[in-house]
């Protein structure tokens, strides 16, 4: 099998692995990461999705051969109970959550949507998140949890 | 009285104990699914016990390290679990300050108790629950004598406490399928069409082929499963099989039966209860019928079961709502006795009611009792979510009701079609291994059914009388949220407001007048004032405000919820709110997250779905088959909980569905000035109500 090089949530993965392999695949089984999620493997729910040059994508489907150089941002690299992500921080706050299966992805998608405006309204953020689905209905609570995240993110350290 | 679930598990140490200094062991028979019962139950027992929150060890639900409390179902957890937990921890807590009494030769009445330690006149006795633990057994049974907490000592019972169960999902685990496993073995399961169907031809060396790596095969009767170290082998093996299998007697799935009146075509078992058939009378009388499609539960994580089978002994990891009844099915199963059969309940993605869960963990157990040794982890597609688990049931409900000369609903009849709601027990792997055994016939249970939950309106009528046909569906249904009760409310609330027309009355006014209980009073009139219901317009312009009330269940929350949308190409939602009174609240912010996400997907229901029958069984086996409401199409909502801390508390979880159904289809004809009756609400539906009228 070929080796593959990824940058994942900052640092250099190398691994062996079919290049038909799908990145979600390999987070989980060869990196183990569990934070992206298998929800329907048709590029259809969010909850797989990562940032892939920044950009948030599903990554049920992509074929990691594709990926070769490029830089990878999963759940795990936003924050971790020690030093959580404002995002992360906010989520909890707002208790933003029910079961919580879709929210590695909608996470991301957040990080992806403020580094590109740092102050969205609560449409832009419902529009950014729109792919994602949420099937407990914490729709509103995450989008003032996203909402939260900004603000705070916008005060001058 | 000892509450049942105690009874049941009559050991109080079962519930709690203090194994080490400073901890107190709690364990309970219900299960966490991201409903935050968890939280809950231990804040019950803090509050009982005085000690901090962060002294609980919530004992991971396991057979054998938990008390046997059935499901976690049907918004009970608080009012069953919650009144043996708050016995329980009574009792422990009278025991203890009753020994350190006798010890001060004092009256237990003159301790109080801080975090766990004795306090009298304000001093610590040097003595607490972890001092005295070695001198009082807890293998006893509860006597039933303590008295525990009036609410105005509670302190952590009350006030919203953060999920326990909610940090470790926001950095990326938690669930079943985060379970790091050496040396796994993936499987995939290729679905048996349907419980007639065998396998006439399977080409083993294509499947092989297209798996790229070392595939095994297990195959026996109608099942088959496919198993690799490589995830990918399993999943590129169970896509090819499906070009390389042939079914004899596979199911076929009639789209017409997808329409909830088809019910009446299909075969059923009658049940009738309630007053005698009306007298004929000059009354005003009114004739409706409702429907609901088949729903999917849409978990957002397709069902996920692992197993190992060593020595004489079957591990089990579930998300399945219980530990119990799923051992059971398993002993079934495997024809190993329950005492080998260890089940641990690992969280999974939110299930609604009977999804998937089950039938995973009885597809991993299965094949691990053919492959001795290795650790199966069998992973769901979503196109078997959604095409193998049991539906919620469609429903078609005739109602038809009179009027007396003030207006007031006098009398009212409902006629109920409907699949059942409850079909637990058995799972689709014995099928496919024994292929032709025909599965139970739904279950009629004269005392309880599904589908006669809030069948009458919760309203003050004088005659109402209900037929249920259970019905033999065409797919496998079974319990999802709320049951039947949702869609029943749905069907009286909207028919209420089609009375309140004919009486010339205000929907709101017209509920008024037929209601004494002073608890219903005030939540209706409370989402009167919300709601802005006072300026409501005469309706006809697009823009529509709607409400809807029920007592859930007819003995538990009073809950009404008021809707304003607008019709559009498509219903766009703007506001909703929610008044409920369920009694003594545990944790006021878990009920809101509850209420708050029942009403949403109400709301997507409503608006949005229907399983589509077809093909081989279920057509619509993809998200895009099957849209649910997104972040853009969701309004601000805002729930309103009357403080009723005196009261008994009533379980949440399912009680806001049916009233929100109904308050978005009171809204619909308040805007258009048309009734729609069937669901969903799409674009289609609404255009053809329009150009029928």
């Amino acid at each position: 099998m070929p080796k593959i090089k990824l940058i994942v949530n900052g640092r250099e993965r190398e691994f062996e692995a079919d290049e038909r392999e799908t990145l979600l695949d390999v987070l989980r089984n060869r990196l183990g990461m569990t934070g992206s999620r298998f929800g329907c493997g048709a590029e259809q729910c969010g909850s797989c999705s990562v940032l892939i040059d920044g950009e948030d994508k599903p990554s049920c489907a992509i074929e990691v051969g594709t990926l070769k150089g490029k830089s990878i941002l999963t759940v795990e690299g936003l924050g971790t109970p020690e030093k959580p992500h404002p995002l992360q921080s906010a989520f909890l706050e707002k208790q933003a959550g029910q079961c919580g299966y879709c929210l590695s992805g909608i996470l991301v998608c957040a990080k992806a949507l403020l580094d590109r405006n740092p102050s969205p309204s609560r449409t832009e953020i419902a529009e950014a998140l729109s792919w994602h689905l949420c099937r407990c209905g914490a729709h509103n609570r995450i989008l003032d949890a996203v909402a939260l995240a900004a603000s705070r993110m916008q005060v001058p350290a | 009285m000892i509450p049942q679930s105690l009874q049941a598990n009559p050991v109080l140490e079962r519930w709690i104990s203090f194994p080490s200094p400073g901890k107190v062991r709690v364990a309970f028979g219900k299960v966490e699914y991201g409903q935050g019962v968890m939280t809950a139950l231990a804040q019950i027992v803090a509050d009982e016990l005085d000690v901090a929150m962060e002294r609980l060890d919530v004992v991971n639900a396991a057979s054998g390290d938990v008390p046997d409390e059935g499901l976690t179902v049907g918004s009970m957890s608080i009012e069953m679990s919650g009144a043996a937990v708050r016995a329980a921890a009574a009792e422990v807590r009278a025991l203890f300050l009753a020994e350190a009494a006798a010890r001060f030769g004092c009256s237990a009445d003159v301790l109080n108790i801080l975090d766990g330690e004795f306090v009298r006149s304000g001093v610590s006795t040097g003595l607490g629950y972890w001092t005295l633990a070695s001198a009082i057994d807890l293998k006893r049974a509860p006597e039933g004598k303590a008295r525990w907490k009036t609410p105005d000592r509670h302190r952590i019972v009350g006030k919203s406490q953060p999920r326990s169960d909610l940090p470790v999902k926001i950095f990326g685990g938690g669930f079943i399928q985060d379970i790091p496993l050496k040396d796994v073995t993936h499987a995939r399961v290729l679905r048996q069409p349907g419980y007639k169907a065998q396998i006439a031809t399977l080409d083993e060396a294509a499947i092989r082929k297209a798996a790229r790596g070392d595939i095994d095969i297990v195959r026996e009767g109608a099942f088959i499963a496919f198993l690799s170290k490589s995830e990918r082998a399993v999943s590129l093996a169970v896509a090819a099989a499906e070009q390389h299998v042939t079914w004899n007697e596979a199911r076929v799935g009639v789209p017409a039966l997808s329409e909830p009146v088809a019910l009446k075509t299909l075969p059923a078992t009658p049940w009738e209860g309630g007053a005698p058939p009306p007298e004929p009378s000059n009354r005003r009388k009114h004739k409706a019928s409702y429907g609901r499609p088949y729903i999917a539960h849409g978990s957002m994580g397709p069902s996920h079961g692992i197993a190992r089978f060593e020595g004489e002994t079957l591990k089990v990891w579930t998300h399945a709502q219980g530990v119990y009844p799923i051992r059971g099915m398993l002993a079934r199963i495997t024809g190993l006795p329950p005492e080998k059969i260890q089940v641990e309940h690992t969280q999974g993605p939110g299930c609604y009611g009977h999804n998937g869960a089950d039938d995973a963990t009885c597809d991993a157990a299965a094949i691990a009792m053919r492959r001795p040794g290795q650790t199966i982890r069998v992973q769901w597609r979503r196109e078997d979510e959604f095409g193998y688990e049991p539906l919620g049931t469609a429903m078609h409900i005739e109602l038809s009701g009179e009027i007396d000369s003030s207006g007031r609903l006098v009398d009212f009849s409902s006629e109920i079609w409907s699949g059942p709601h409850v079909s637990r027990g058995t799972a689709l792997v014995e099928a496919a291994l024994a292929p032709g055994t025909p599965p139970p016939p739904p279950m009629i249970i004269p005392f309880f059914s599904g589908g006669r939950l809030n069948a009458t309106p919760s309203y003050d009528i004088a005659a109402t009388r209900i037929k249920e046909n259970v019905v033999t569906p065409p797919m496998r249904t079974s319990s999802l949220r709320g049951l039947g009760g949702p869609v029943n409310t749905y069907a009286c609330e909207c028919f209420i407001d089609e009375m309140a027309g004919i009486a010339g009355t205000d929907p709101l006014a017209y509920r008024l007048a037929m209601t004494s209980d002073p608890r219903a009073v005030a939540v209706l009139e409370h989402i009167g004032v919300l709601s802005g219901w006072s300026t409501r317009s005469a309706g006809g312009s697009g823009e529509g405000l709607g409400l809807a009330y029920c007592r859930h269940r007819d003995r538990g929350a009073y809950i009404a919820v008021a809707v304003s949308l607008v019709v559009e190409k498509e219903i766009r939602l703007q506001r909703m709110w929610c008044v409920t009174d369920c009694g003594l609240v545990i944790n006021p912010d878990g009920a809101k997250n509850q209420i708050e996400g029942g009403m949403i997907m109400a709301a997507s229901w409503t608006l949005k779905e229907q399983v589509r029958l077809g093909g081989s069984g279920i057509a619509s086996t993809a998200w895009d088959d099957y849209p649910i409401l997104r972040f853009n199409e969701v309004p601000p909502i805002d729930v309103e909980l009357i403080d009723q801390r005196n009261s008994a508390p009533l379980g949440a979880g399912e009680i806001s569905l049916g009233p929100t159904m109904a308050a978005i289809a009171n809204a619909v004809a308040h805007a258009l000035g048309v009734r729609i009756r069937d669901l969903p609400y799409t674009r289609e539906r609404i255009a053809r109500q329009l150009l029928s009228n």
